[in-house]
């Protein structure tokens, strides 16, 4: 890990790319403390409700994880159980959190994931993707009608990716060392 | 294949996972007419692949079918051959019924409305011989058959009983060439015998080369030959070959023009008038009966039928006159005074042998009628057996009878008709010799 953000952004192969691993117990309890955090945080803390923490821990599991298959089954176990904990149908955060962790883990491959900038403008694209896609299934799929702010969407897309700096920093210390 | 997985494993992965996940919306989603999504994808995603399949399926089977196994083919033309013959045979089975319903309808009109006394019968056999045109009928001696009664249809004459057994009579039809019949021309009141040919067609005979007639005239019976009473349809002429003495005619017969399964055999015949308009122009129209008026009856009389009739009637009236009964004596009694000098018809004096009461009716009319067997329907009573004040004189239509084929050519009965449109026939006398008023168109 002798990377530095202000050297690169690509990689040039994907040997280069360091895969990070993390215990059990971290890909467990972090996935499900990010949805408590969705589910109760806002309770209290209405402010905090924008942060769209299940999705953050998917893209940083798969980005750091490097590995598409892993990246798309966390996506889709923290999907469906934040579909479980929300009024949806089963599966509709399930396929967009699949869909972002297979992406995630295939951006990982290209770029340097460690890059505080890189991670910012993935948090913020990745939250946009899933706010679109998950905007495009429930009117495909649920006819719902939903709104669809492009700039609220842009500004909170902000917020979580500047939470989202913070978050993978954070949990870059709960990596184990090589 | 382990190759292509490992190559393309996450993307596999990643499409069974989305999958999986949209097959569980699926199950959850309903669309807005409550129908789970899982249903519509499946039935939208199947049904155009089970109708390709099924299209493909039933073009090939057709296609081997129709063009490449025709193993059966030929089997099947025959079966299906052998069923539209079966069917064929069975429509014509159902149009003859209907046919036979038809007419036994026909005929059960004409029985109500013909004055006679008649039985319905049903042929059920031929006689042998190839020339002989003899039939069989149901009813026979049992029913009140006797040898000599007429068999008529609702079309006219077809033939005479020659012999009648406890349950079946022997039928002479009108075209055996033994057959006979007195026949009179209806315009021209020309009279001959009708004799059989063996064919089709019957010859009148002994009429003048003279006299004038055409084809299509008709012919009824004449009453002459004490066996089919005046007023029957007999035939049309067909064909008319000049001669001399007598001109060969050809006449089709009219009763069995639609052929022969039911009859009537009448009991007691009563003579008709004969229709002034040949029976085929005229509509079918059985007309009402009509009361004639009270002040009328008093002046019609019956006509007394043949010279037999005449005859019969004026013995029967000395009989009575004398308080003596025929054949109720026995061998050696006094028989009655037949040169009794009776009173002319009209005095009161001697009851029975005026013109209102004396019955003129043929024959049978005269005696005592047997019971009417099962089946027989009396049209009218007998004109001896009513009482004067009821009794109805000389029928004669207000408009001639219109018989048509299928219905009776009947006129109506003497009690029915009024006075005022007598027209006695030309070439009948219009005064009997025994001083009753002889109304030929009457019975």
């Amino acid at each position: 890990m002798s990377y530095t953000g202000s050297e690169r952004i690509l990689l040039n192969s994907q040997r280069e790319g360091q895969v990070s691993r993390f215990r059990v117990w971290v890909m467990l309890v972090v996935p499900l403390a990010a949805i408590l955090f969705q589910v109760y945080v806002p309770l209290f803390f209405q402010f905090l409700g924008f942060v769209e923490m299940p999705l953050l821990v998917v893209v940083y599991f798969a980005l750091m994880r490097r590995n598409q298959v892993h990246g798309l089954l966390v996506g889709a176990l923290v999907g469906l159980a934040q579909d479980s904990l929300s009024k949806n149908p089963l599966g509709m955060f399930g396929i967009v959190n699949t869909l972002v962790g297979y992406f995630s883990a295939s951006v990982g491959v290209r770029f340097d994931v460690d890059n505080w900038v890189i991670r910012l403008l993935l948090a913020f694209f990745f939250f946009a993707f899933h706010q679109s896609f998950y905007w495009v299934m429930a009117r495909a799929l649920l006819a719902q009608q939903m709104a669809f702010e492009v700039r609220q969407m842009l500004l909170i897309g902000l917020l979580n990716a500047a939470v989202g700096v913070a978050l993978f920093h954070f949990l870059d210390r709960l990596r184990e060392s090589a | 294949m382990e190759t292509f997985l490992n190559r393309y494993r996450n993307i596999t992965v990643l499409l069974l996972v989305i999958f999986a996940q949209l097959v569980l919306l699926a199950v959850q989603v309903k669309n807005d007419q409550d129908v789970r999504m899982i249903r519509v994808w499946t039935v939208t995603a199947v049904t155009p692949v089970a109708r390709m399949i099924e299209w493909l399926r039933g073009g090939s089977s057709g296609l081997v079918h129709d063009y490449v196994v025709l193993r059966d083919t030929h089997e099947q033309n025959v079966k299906l051959r052998a069923e539209m013959d079966r069917l064929k045979l069975e429509n014509i089975f159902l149009r003859n019924e209907l046919n036979t319903a038809d007419r036994a309808k026909a005929l059960a009109v004409f029985q109500a409305h013909t004055p006679s006394k008649t039985l319905a019968a049903r042929v059920i056999g031929t006689a042998a011989g190839t020339n002989s045109k003899v039939v069989f009928v149901d009813r026979g001696s049992a029913s009140g058959v006797q040898r000599g009664m007429a068999v008529v249809t609702p079309d006219g004459i077809v033939g005479k009983v020659i012999a009648a057994y406890p349950t079946a009579s022997q039928v002479m039809l009108i075209t055996d060439p033994d057959f006979a019949a007195g026949v009179v021309s209806q315009p021209g009141q020309v009279r001959g015998t009708l004799k059989g040919q063996g064919t089709p067609l019957c010859k009148v005979d002994y009429v003048g080369g003279e006299e004038k007639l055409q084809v299509g005239d008709w012919f009824y019976t004449s009453g002459d030959d004490r066996i089919f009473p005046r007023g029957f349809p007999v035939g049309v002429i067909k064909a008319i070959h000049p001669g001399h003495p007598f001109q060969e005619i050809y006449v089709e017969p009219a009763g069995l023009q639609r052929g022969m399964d039911d009859a009537l055999i009448l009991l007691e015949g009563v003579h008709q008038e004969i229709p002034k308009e040949p029976v085929a122009s005229q509509p079918v129209y059985i007309a009402p009966a009509l009361a004639p008026p009270a002040d009328t009856q008093a002046r019609v009389q019956p006509s007394a039928g043949t010279e037999a009739d005449k005859l019969r009637a004026q013995y029967k009236a000395l009989g009575d006159a004398q308080g003596h009964k025929f054949g109720e004596g026995l061998p050696g009694a006094k028989p009655p005074d037949f040169n009794l000098k009776l009173p002319p018809a009209g005095t009161p004096a001697v009851p029975g042998l005026s013109g209102t009461t004396k019955p003129a009716t043929m024959a049978p009319a005269v005696r005592k009628p047997p019971a009417p067997p099962s089946g027989s329907v009396p049209a009218t009573q007998p004109a001896s057996e009513k009482p004067p004040a009821t009794q109805s004189p000389a029928p004669t239509p207000a408009k001639p009878p219109a018989p048509a084929a299928g219905t009776a050519p009947a006129t109506q009965p003497a009690s029915e008709k009024p006075p005022a449109a007598q027209s006695p026939a030309p070439s009948q006398p219009p005064v009997a010799p025994d001083g009753t008023a002889q109304r030929p168109n009457s019975q």
